[in-house]
C-alpha cells in the first residue's frame, strides 16, 4: 500500500494527469506494478486488452460467468410495493464452501426495502434487564476483542417441492460466509445481565424495525454481533453495517441492520415471532435450530451429463447443532451408501463441501446424500419424517418445522437430471 | 470469591470518583444512554403491555383513521381484497388476487392477524413500528390504539365501543391465545427434538 502511494506521488505531474485521464484504475495498476516513476513503462505497454475500471477497482467477475440470484417462485422480489422477499443463492453454480457475498441468499420475514445506512450514524443500544445500558458506535464495537467464524444461514422456508426443478429452487435459501464481529456474550457481560433475564429482543434500524426474540442461553453461548463478511464490510442486502448471527438457528433470528438489543424476562411475541408460531410442540421444536441437512449440487436438477464415464458427485452439508462428522452418498436410490470425502474444514454450524468420485455406467439411477452431525443425528428421509408424525407419505406431505430431509436426483439414461421428490 | 473481594476494594474508589455503577466494566467501551434516549428507541411491546404508552382509542375513531391514514388504499376499503394482506376476515378466497401478489394474499380467515395473533399487543406493536408502509412511525399513540381497536372489532374480537388503552389492550381475550406452543429451552449440544426422526 505504502509503496503504491509513494510510486504514485513520484509520477511527474503531466504524466500523472494523463494517467488519471486514462482511468484511475490504470493508474493504480501502474503504480502497483513499479517501484518508482522512472520505471513506469510507456502507457501503451500498460494497456491490458479489454480491461475496464470495473474489473480492477472492485473486482467484477468475468463477463462469461453469469450466475445470479433469483427470487423464489412463490412471490416476486421486488413485488408490487417494491419490497424484497426471498431470493435464492444459485447453489448449483457454487464451488467450495463459502458463498460469494454478492450471491448470498436474501430474505426477510415480511417484505422490506434494503436500507442505506451511514455507519458513522449507526448505533447499537443494549438495555432492559442490565446493570448498565450502553450505546456503541461502530468504531467502539470494533475495539472489543473480535472473532471470525464461518456460519451458514438458512431460511425456514427452504424446502423442496415437487414443482421445483433445480437445486437452487429446492435448497437455494441457504448460504455460508465467514463472519467477523464481537461475541454477544462479551457485550452482554459489559452491560451486566440481571437475574431473572431469559430472552433478548433484537431489532433492526430499517423502516419496519424488524425484531425477533432469542433465548438468552443461545445469546450467551455463541451469537456474534457482526460487521464483517468474507473479508469486507457486510453487504447492505445482508445487514450493513451490523447484524446478529445466531449460529445454526433459522433465518428469522438473524436480525439485520441491528440497532437495539433489549434484555427481557419472557418471549416477546414480536411480529417476526408471531409469523412462525405453531400449535404443535414438536413442530415448534423443529422450527428454530436447523437439523443436519445435505444436498448434492452436482449432478442436480436440470443439469446434463455428457455421457457415461468419470464424474465427481459434489454437494454441501450443514447442521444447526454443530459440525458435520460424516456424509454418505448413494447412487442406487438409497440401497447402498458410500462414504463421501469432506473437501473443506468442517466448522460448527457451517457448510462443508463433500465429494465422491463416481463412474456413471449410463443407466438410469437415483443419487442422494445424507449427513451425520457431531451429536450423531442423521439426516432423515421424507418417509421417516412422515412415519414419525404418523402421516401418509404423499407428495403434499409437508415436513413439520425446518425441512432437513434427504433430496434425491434421478439421472435419466440420456444424462438429464430431475428432481426425484420422494 | 476473588471478584467479590476486589469489588469491596473498589468501593472507596468509586465513592471518591463519584462513579455511579458498583460493578466495574471489563472494557469501559461505550456510553450510557439517557433515559430519554431509551424511551425514544424502546418500541418493543411485551404481551404484558408494560411498555404501552398512555393513550386510548375506539373502533369508531379507527374506522375513520383507516381511510385517512391510507391503510384502506393498500389493504382495501373494508380491510380485504386488495394488494396488501387482508386484515379483516371474510375476504376473497386465496388465488383470486392480482398477479405477483399471490403469496401475500393467501390469508385464510385463520391467518388474519387479529384472529391468529395470541396477543393484541403484537398488532399494536406492529402497526406502531411498521405501518403505514412508507410512512412508518408517523401514527400518534391514540391513532394506533384506535386502528388496533377497529381491526379487533371488524374481526369480532371486541365490541364497537370497547376502549383500547394501556390496561385494556393486553387483556383482550384473543381467539388464538392458546394456539401456539412455547419454544423449548435451548441447550448447547442438545438435538432440536430428541428421538426425531
Ligand atoms: C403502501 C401500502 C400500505 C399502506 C398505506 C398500509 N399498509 Fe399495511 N401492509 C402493506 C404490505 C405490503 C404489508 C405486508 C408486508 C409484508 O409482509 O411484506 C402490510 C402488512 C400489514 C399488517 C400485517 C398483516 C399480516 O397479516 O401480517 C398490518 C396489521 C397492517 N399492514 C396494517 C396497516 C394499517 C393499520 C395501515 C394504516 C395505518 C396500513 N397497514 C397501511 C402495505 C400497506
Amino acid at each position: 500500500m505504502d509503496r503504491n502511494n509513494r510510486a504514485r506521488n513520484n509520477v511527474p505531474q503531466t504524466n500523472r494527469r494523463r494517467f488519471l485521464k486514462g482511468g484511475a484504475a490504470v493508474a493504480g495498476l501502474a503504480a502497483g506494478a513499479v517501484q518508482s516513476a522512472k520505471a513506469v513503462p510507456p502507457e501503451s505497454e500498460l494497456k491490458v486488452k479489454g480491461t475496464t475500471k470495473e474489473l480492477i477497482a472492485y473486482g467484477e467477475r468475468s463477463r462469461f460467468v453469469k450466475s445470479i440470484r433469483t427470487p423464489v417462485a412463490e412471490r416476486d422480489s421486488p413485488d408490487a410495493f417494491g419490497l424484497m422477499f426471498h431470493v435464492n443463492t444459485p447453489l448449483a453454480d457454487l464451488v467450495g464452501s463459502i458463498t460469494p457475498s454478492s450471491l448470498h441468499y436474501l430474505a426477510t420475514h415480511r417484505g422490506s426495502f434494503i436500507p442505506e445506512i451511514d455507519p458513522q450514524q449507526h448505533r447499537l443500544m443494549i438495555h432492559g434487564m442490565v446493570d448498565r445500558p450502553l450505546i456503541f458506535t461502530m468504531d467502539e464495537l470494533k475495539r472489543f476483542p473480535s472473532v471470525t467464524r464461518v456460519h451458514f444461514l438458512e431460511c425456514i422456508g427452504n424446502r423442496a417441492k415437487p414443482t421445483h426443478k433445480t437445486v437452487t429452487e429446492t435448497h437455494g435459501m441457504t448460504s455460508n460466509s465467514e463472519w467477523t464481529g464481537v461475541l454477544l456474550s462479551t457485550l452482554l457481560k459489559e452491560c451486566g445481565v440481571q437475574n431473572g433475564a431469559t430472552w433478548i429482543v433484537t431489532e433492526g434500524a430499517e423502516e419496519i424495525k424488524g425484531a425477533s426474540s432469542v433465548p438468552l442461553g443461545k445469546a450467551m453461548d455463541d451469537c456474534l454481533i457482526a460487521w464483517g463478511m468474507n473479508g469486507e464490510p457486510i453487504r447492505p442486502q445482508q445487514g450493513f453495517p451490523l447484524r446478529i448471527i445466531v449460529p445454526g438457528f433459522e433465518g428469522i433470528f438473524q436480525t439485520k441492520y441491528l440497532r437495539r438489543i433489549k434484555v427481557v424476562d419472557r418471549y416477546y411475541m414480536t411480529y417476526n415471532d408471531y409469523g412462525h408460531i405453531n400449535p404443535d410442540p414438536k413442530t415448534t421444536a423443529l422450527g428454530n435450530q436447523m437439523g443436519p441437512k445435505s444436498v448434492i449440487t452436482y449432478p442436480s436438477g436440470e443439469q446434463q451429463l455428457s455421457g457415461p464415464g468419470a464424474y465427481e458427485i459434489s454437494g454441501l452439508a450443514w447442521s444447526g447443532a454443530g459440525a458435520i462428522r460424516n456424509v454418505e452418498v448413494s447412487t442406487d436410490g438409497g440401497k447402498n451408501w458410500k462414504q463421501a470425502e469432506l473437501r473443506t474444514p468442517a466448522f460448527r454450524m457451517a457448510h462443508v463441501r463433500f465429494a465422491l468420485p463416481w463412474r456413471w455406467d449410463g443407466k438410469e439411477c437415483v443419487i442422494l446424500s445424507r449427513c451425520t452431525d457431531e451429536l450423531g443425528t442423521i439426516q432423515p428421509s421424507r418417509a421417516q419424517a412422515a412415519a414419525y408424525f404418523n402421516k401418509p407419505l404423499t407428495p403434499d406431505f409437508r415436513v413439520p418445522g425446518a425441512d432437513n430431509t434427504i433430496q434425491s436426483w434421478r439421472i435419466m439414461s440420456n444424462g438429464s437430471v430431475r428432481n426425484e421428490f420422494a | 470469591m476473588n471478584l467479590l473481594k476486589r469489588n469491596w476494594l473498589l468501593v472507596p474508589a468509586i465513592v471518591v470518583f463519584g462513579i455511579a455503577s458498583a460493578q466495574a466494566q471489563n472494557y469501559g467501551i461505550g456510553r450510557t444512554p439517557t433515559a430519554e434516549e431509551i424511551r425514544a428507541w424502546d418500541i418493543s411491546i411485551s404481551p404484558t403491555g408494560k411498555e404501552l404508552p398512555a393513550g386510548k382509542g375506539t373502533a369508531k375513531e379507527g374506522e375513520v383513521l383507516f381511510k385517512q391514514k391510507g391503510c384502506a388504499g393498500c389493504h382495501g376499503p373494508t380491510g380485504m381484497g386488495a394488494a396488501a394482506p387482508a386484515l379483516v376476515k371474510g375476504g376473497p378466497p386465496a388465488g383470486q388476487t392480482p398477479k405477483g401478489m399471490e403469496g401475500m394474499h393467501m390469508v385464510p380467515d385463520t391467518g388474519i392477524m387479529a384472529l391468529r395473533s395470541p396477543y393484541a399487543t403484537t398488532i399494536w406493536d406492529y402497526i406502531n413500528r411498521g405501518m403505514p408502509l412508507n410512512k412508518e412511525g408517523t401514527l400518534k399513540v391514540d391513532e394506533v390504539y384506535a386502528i388496533t381497536a377497529y381491526l379487533l372489532y371488524k374481526n369480532d374480537v371486541i365490541k364497537q365501543d370497547d376502549v383500547m388503552d394501556q390496561q385494556s389492550l393486553p387483556k383482550v381475550n384473543m381467539p388464538n391465545k392458546n394456539g401456539f406452543a412455547d419454544m423449548p429451552e435451548w441447550k448447547h449440544g442438545a438435538p432440536r427434538l430428541a428421538g426425531y426422526p
